[in-house]
């Protein structure tokens, strides 16, 4: 299957190596474009989706032209270790959340997969 | 070989970073994805305005009702029907700053822009289901053993043509 991969961490996917990749020059947690921005983020994908056609040579990273608009390269070059406690049961955006999802599952929360049978009926 | 950034793009080096930080905790080093060799490029089976696209992203996107991620090696992945509105979108992970994220999810999971391709004409369609999952999963193993298989078979069921991944 043809894939291609966007990034925001040029050495991380270099070393990964995959076939396809266009990098998004962002700071992490924005591979995709700036926030509410459907404008620009059509823009990124638009131009990720034509390297499915122009890489012809596997392991090339690609820049696709977005500017982030305000430095951030000396804040993420700052950051040492920003990650939070690695929770060992599902943790959530809100309290709601969890309680919708302990209304479907049950308090066992036990679903490896959350298929489309399980999302909520529109 | 291995891209190189251009002369005149100041990427931050993220694995200079984490090997700087985990030394600086007493940690062992973390070991990235090495993958010297390329990978054979698969052409596009056929044309974009004809391929049926699925979106896969890593960083940690479920729909309300959904059971969240696990912060710890969780393996699982969420299958989030592709005319999910945004506003039923959430975001849950451990190792970036998600302020954004949950603001826009499109951010990290780009499918309102992928719905707009479709509607461009720019692709032909989405698979049913984009699959998410929570990334920073420290056993490379346990990832191709258990989560890509899975992954795999659910991209091939709904018969897509192509993948778009989207990490963090």
């Amino acid at each position: 299957m043809s894939t291609l991969s966007l990034t925001s961490a040029w050495s991380i996917t270099a070393s990964a190596n995959p076939p396809r990749a266009g990098y998004v020059d962002h700071p992490l947690g924005h591979t995709a474009g700036r926030p509410e921005d459907p404008v620009g983020q059509c823009i990124i994908i638009r131009d990720a989706l034509g390297l499915f056609d122009s890489i012809t040579e596997s392991g090339a990273i690609v820049p696709i032209q977005s500017d982030w608009g305000t430095p951030w390269r000396d804040e993420a070059r700052a950051l040492m270790d920003h990650r939070t406690p690695r929770h060992d049961d599902p943790q959530y955006q809100t309290d709601a959340d969890r309680d919708a999802a302990v209304q479907r599952h049950g308090e066992q929360l036990a679903c490896a997969v959350c298929a489309p049978a399980d999302v909520p009926a529109d | 070989m291995p891209s190189t950034p251009p002369a005149d793009l100041d990427v931050v080096d993220y694995i200079a970073q984490t090997r700087d930080s985990y030394a600086a905790l007493g940690y062992d080093a973390y070991r990235w994805a090495d993958n010297p060799d390329p990978v054979p490029l698969t052409p596009l089976a056929k044309p974009l305005a004809e391929s049926r696209v699925v979106l896969i992203a890593s960083g940690g996107v479920y729909r309300s009702g959904q059971v969240g991620f696990t912060h710890k090696d969780d393996l699982s992945h969420r299958e989030i029907p592709s005319d999910t509105p945004t506003e039923d979108l959430r975001v849950t992970h451990f190792a970036y700053d998600q302020t954004n994220a949950r603001k826009d999810p499109n951010v990290v999971f780009p499918l309102a822009a992928m719905r707009a391709m479709v509607d461009e004409g720019r692709i032909g369609s989405l698979a049913s289901h984009a699959l998410t999952f929570m990334g920073g999963i420290y056993s490379q193993r346990r990832l191709s053993e258990t989560l890509i298989p899975a992954l795999r078979s659910r991209v091939e069921a709904m018969g897509a043509d192509l993948a778009l991944l989207v990490p963090v």
